[in-house]
């Protein structure tokens, strides 16, 4: 286990390198936002890395409620830590790249406020497991926020969207998208496989340190 | 006993200890009345400004009371040590679920109804026209929010922090509600017909479908201690 929580490490460690030096080497220069599109290669691959997390999230705790499992109840609970985290970095680069872009840190654009909404719901989720000192309990009722959260998460997406663009559906397709070079692409997707194996080691170790924990205080 | 009749009796325990003691209503109708004034003194007396936000407050009215309320949807069972009452009770638990979530539902909507009428009195708003609509839109939302904020008020029951967690993990997960809320009510007011706000009615009906469907499926969950 161990040695494949390591091999894991390395691959992510590799992965990112490589992203690196795709998104700063081999692509090119965007022509209108300069250098500042890059944050894009950690931003994009930031969130999808977070939702695959969360939806994790949701699946171990239908484990858990179903088979009261108590390791579904700690992968459940690394996951959403590792969603916290990418989301968190997800938020954070996109501000970053407002700032030169948009002028402004903050603005109260649709994908903006559903992405941090999103964000507060999973930070109560973490909170509430800390504040309960009962092992057991705080999995049980993590567990029931988990599931709430996932469909949670397109309701909160569609309510936002409908209230910043007045009625109109969300579009699927980001502007722009369909034409973007594959070369773009290619980077995003480098560095989306690199962020997914440092998000699983992440949880692989949270996971192990969870249960050494339990093993300790039981 | 049937489920229907199970869900009933713990409704009607909440309905009558609630009249007999008009405790949580009483405190709720005087904040109700304290929250206008802290608008009023907010926003000052120009009437534009009061009419722009009016949708807005009316739903911040009901959020703070319906925290204060629904947070204390399962503090007689906590003091009075009928939690292992609830958990003895035989058959399926959802029905003490829903009986609870029935019980909030008809408090919060005495509240609102109070609000609204003091919203209409103290900021001189004719909403007698709109009286239908307005209903339907304040019934979808709020049947959402007490279904999301009974489960939770029983989660955060038992906690610590319980006054602190509740509305922490409350407000961010009713974000689409009240959204759906404010937005809806806004049309209703400025007078346009259920019609054009049909996708957000939609979207309340989703939002109580799986509020409602998540807090049957897991109150087991939470019944357990």
């Amino acid at each position: 286990m161990s040695r494949l929580i390591r091999v894991l490490g390395w691959l992510a460690a590799l992965g990112l390198l490589a992203g690196l030096v795709m998104a700063f080497g081999v692509t090119p220069r965007e022509v209108t936002q300069g250098n500042v599109q890059r944050i894009m290669y950690v931003h994009v691959p930031a969130v999808w890395v977070a939702y695959v997390a969360f939806a994790v999230v949701f699946v171990a705790s239908v484990a858990h409620l179903l088979r009261r499992s108590a390791g579904a109840d700690r992968l459940a609970h690394a996951a959403a830590e590792a969603g916290v985290v990418f989301l968190g970095v997800n938020i954070a680069t996109g501000s970053i790249w407002g700032k030169p872009t948009w002028g402004t840190w903050w603005t109260w654009d649709a994908r903006l406020t559903s992405v941090s909404v999103v964000f507060l719901i999973y930070v109560g989720y973490l909170l509430l497991r800390r504040m309960i000192d009962d092992r057991e309990r705080a999995g049980r009722y993590a567990a029931i926020l988990g599931i709430l959260g996932a469909p949670n998460i397109y309701l909160v997406h569609v309510s936002v969207y409908w209230w910043r663009t007045l009625h109109q559906p969300p579009s699927l397709l980001k502007a722009g998208s369909a034409t973007m070079p594959p070369v773009l692409w290619a980077a995003v997707l480098l560095n989306f496989a690199a962020f997914a194996l440092l998000s699983a080691y992440f949880v692989a170790k949270r996971t192990r340190l969870l249960r050494w924990e339990q093993e300790a205080l039981p | 006993m049937s489920y229907p009749r199970r869900a009933w009796i713990v409704l009607w325990k909440d309905v009558l200890s609630e009249r007999r003691s008009k405790e949580t209503l009483n405190a709720l109708f005087f904040f109700a009345l304290l929250l206008l004034f802290v608008f009023q003194f907010s926003l000052g007396a120009d009437r534009e400004r009061l009419v722009a936000a009016l949708p807005g407050l009316l739903w911040l009215g009901f959020v703070l009371s319906g925290l204060l309320g629904l947070g204390r949807a399962f503090l007689g069972e906590r003091e009075n040590d009928c939690w292992e009452g609830l958990v003895v009770v035989p058959g399926d638990k959802s029905a003490i679920y829903l009986g609870k979530v029935g019980g909030s539902l008809l408090l919060m909507l005495v509240v609102e109804a109070v609000v609204l009428a003091l919203f209409g009195i103290f900021f001189n708003v004719d909403l007698a026209p709109h009286l239908a609509p307005l209903a339907l839109v304040i019934g979808l939302g709020t049947v959402g929010f007490a279904a999301v904020g009974t489960l939770f008020a029983a989660m955060t029951a038992q906690v610590r922090a319980r006054e602190l967690l509740f509305p922490v993990l409350l407000l961010p997960v009713l974000v689409p509600v009240l959204l759906a809320g404010v937005k809806a009510t806004e049309a209703v007011l400025g007078g346009e017909t259920l019609g054009a706000v049909a996708h957000w009615l939609r979207l309340l009906a989703a939002a109580d479908v799986i509020y409602l469907t998540v807090g049957v499926l897991t109150f087991d969950a939470v019944l357990e201690g």
